[in-house]
């Protein structure tokens, strides 16, 4: 217990007293989840929008296509990507293996169905009088598809939340594709896995508060923004 | 200038092969109110978001202006035209924004937008009301801000479904002067669907009857409501028919 105790005093140290290697890996992680996300959202929100405000063909085998990468395996996606980045991939030229490029890859892929789902679900549980409403008013079809999202923004800034914590603790798809670095490519989940490899608990221990607390902010403005909408 | 604004010839509308309008042709004056009268389910609500195209027809036309619609034509149609549901559809921000959302999507100018929107709150007495929620208003004041967001668009054909149907007396009374209103001083032509015939009496210069999803009477108000020649109409208006 008291190695516990001890490593929780110095991963408090390391925080309070602002520790190069701690923030560099820190700020690594928010940078890489951050695109990602972003990323993921460019192509997720409309994707959703799409797939839940217009019929077309094909529409019920995107839906299932998203359902089913919700809850993709991180290191089946870590591998996919490793086998397109590698020197005898297809994209091997670009040189992204082991750089945040790659993590970044990875994280988006991870990250889309997710938003999308989540979107999809956002858009339809819209009022569809909304549509309606806007049409009438003389909206354009993208205009009207605006409004849609705009009525749904709360439960569109949840599926970003919810994205954002998929991404920035999983740790498989980092290991394989971002090799973990130091300085280059160390995040917290992959620096976490390392440090407790090696016996150091300090470091893993103060990554490990920082994802703990990351993860009761997104819980928190879940929470929020749920109240929001009740 | 067509005198009529409207003209439908033999339109229809099925849903799951179930026939809700039946061969209606209708014309639709220029400047006057019209009421839709009937039962519920009779599909006036139908025939209301067939005109403003937000339905298509299973048959027949629709002609604007004497023209038959043409499907280039739809965006441009529609923004002479706007409709106010029986419940009102708010969007979830401020009554200005809810306000404005018509004007902006037209992509006018921030300053007119203001002055319109203002004026048109001031109209449905809803002055101080811009920063409020929308939907946290009484259903009273939600109907007005539906109307402002419909008046400030200054549409050629304003389309209102049972615009009081969840309205109490005062607000009822309201939103009637409200529409005498519109029609007045904008010019703007009116259709009212209700199923109350005493709104109808009150508010339309022209009325036509719906029943089963035909039209079984058509004509000015006031001939209609004294001198009915279906014997339906003339036992809804003596109250012994339940609408």
């Amino acid at each position: 217990m008291d190695y516990i105790l001890a490593g929780l005093k110095e991963a408090l140290q390391l925080l309070l007293s602002f520790d190069r290697e701690t923030y560099t890996i820190i700020f690594l992680s928010l940078r890489i989840s951050g695109t990602a996300v972003l990323l993921a959202s460019c192509l997720g929100i409309p994707l959703g929008a799409l797939v839940g405000l217009h019929r077309f063909p094909g529409r019920g085998v995107i839906t299932t296509i998203l359902n089913t990468c919700f809850a993709l395996p991180t290191v089946v996606v870590g591998l996919f990507i490793y086998l397109f980045l590698s020197h005898r991939g297809p994209l091997g030229m670009l040189g992204l293996l082991y750089t945040p490029g790659a993590m970044i890859i990875a994280q988006t892929i991870l990250a889309t169905p997710i938003i999308g789902a989540l979107s999809l679900v956002a858009v339809k549980s819209v009022d569809p009088a909304i549509t309606k409403s806007a049409i009438s008013l003389g909206a354009t079809r993208i205009q009207t598809t605006l409004a849609v999202l705009r009525e749904a923004r709360v439960a569109i800034l949840a599926a970003l939340i919810v994205g954002f914590g998929r991404v920035i603790t999983e740790i498989g798809a980092a290991m394989i594709v971002g090799g973990n670095i130091k300085g280059t490519t160390r995040v917290m989940s992959t620096a976490i896995a390392l440090e407790t490899g090696k016996g150091k608990f300090e470091l893993a221990l103060a990554l490990g508060i920082i994802l703990l607390t990351i993860a009761f902010l997104i819980n928190a403005g879940l929470y929020y923004l749920q109240r929001i909408r009740e | 200038m067509n005198p009529y604004a409207i003209r439908t010839h033999d339109l229809s509308k099925e849903y799951n092969g179930e026939a809700i309008l039946k061969k209606i042709n209708l014309q639709l004056e220029r400047g006057r109110i019209h009421a839709i009268i009937g039962p519920s389910g009779v599909g006036k609500s139908v025939l209301l978001r067939l005109l403003n195209l937000l339905e298509e027809p299973t048959s027949g036309e629709i002609h604007f202006d004497g023209r038959a619609l043409k499907e280039n034509d739809r965006l441009e149609l529609q923004r002479r035209m706007t409709l106010v549901f029986q419940k009102p559809v708010l969007f979830n921000t401020s009554v200005y924004e809810n306000v404005a959302y018509g004007l902006k999507v037209r992509k006018e100018n921030r300053r007119s937008i203001l002055e319109k929107v203002r004026k048109a709150l001031e109209v449905v007495d809803l002055k101080n009301y811009e920063h409020k929620r929308a939907r946290n208003l009484s259903g009273g004041e939600k109907q007005r801000v539906a109307i402002a967001q419909a008046m400030v668009l200054e549409p050629e054909i304003l389309f209102l479904d049972e615009p009081t149907s969840d309205l109490d007396p005062r607000n009822v009374a309201i939103i009637e002067e409200l529409i005498k209103y519109i029609n007045e001083e904008f010019k703007i032509t009116v259709v009212i669907a209700t199923h109350n015939m005493f709104q109808a009496k009150r508010l339309a210069h022209e009325a036509t009857f719906l029943f089963g999803g035909r039209i079984i009477e058509s004509g000015k108000a006031q001939e209609i409501f004294t001198k009915p020649k279906d014997r339906r109409v003339l036992r809804f208006i003596e109250g012994k028919m339940i609408f």
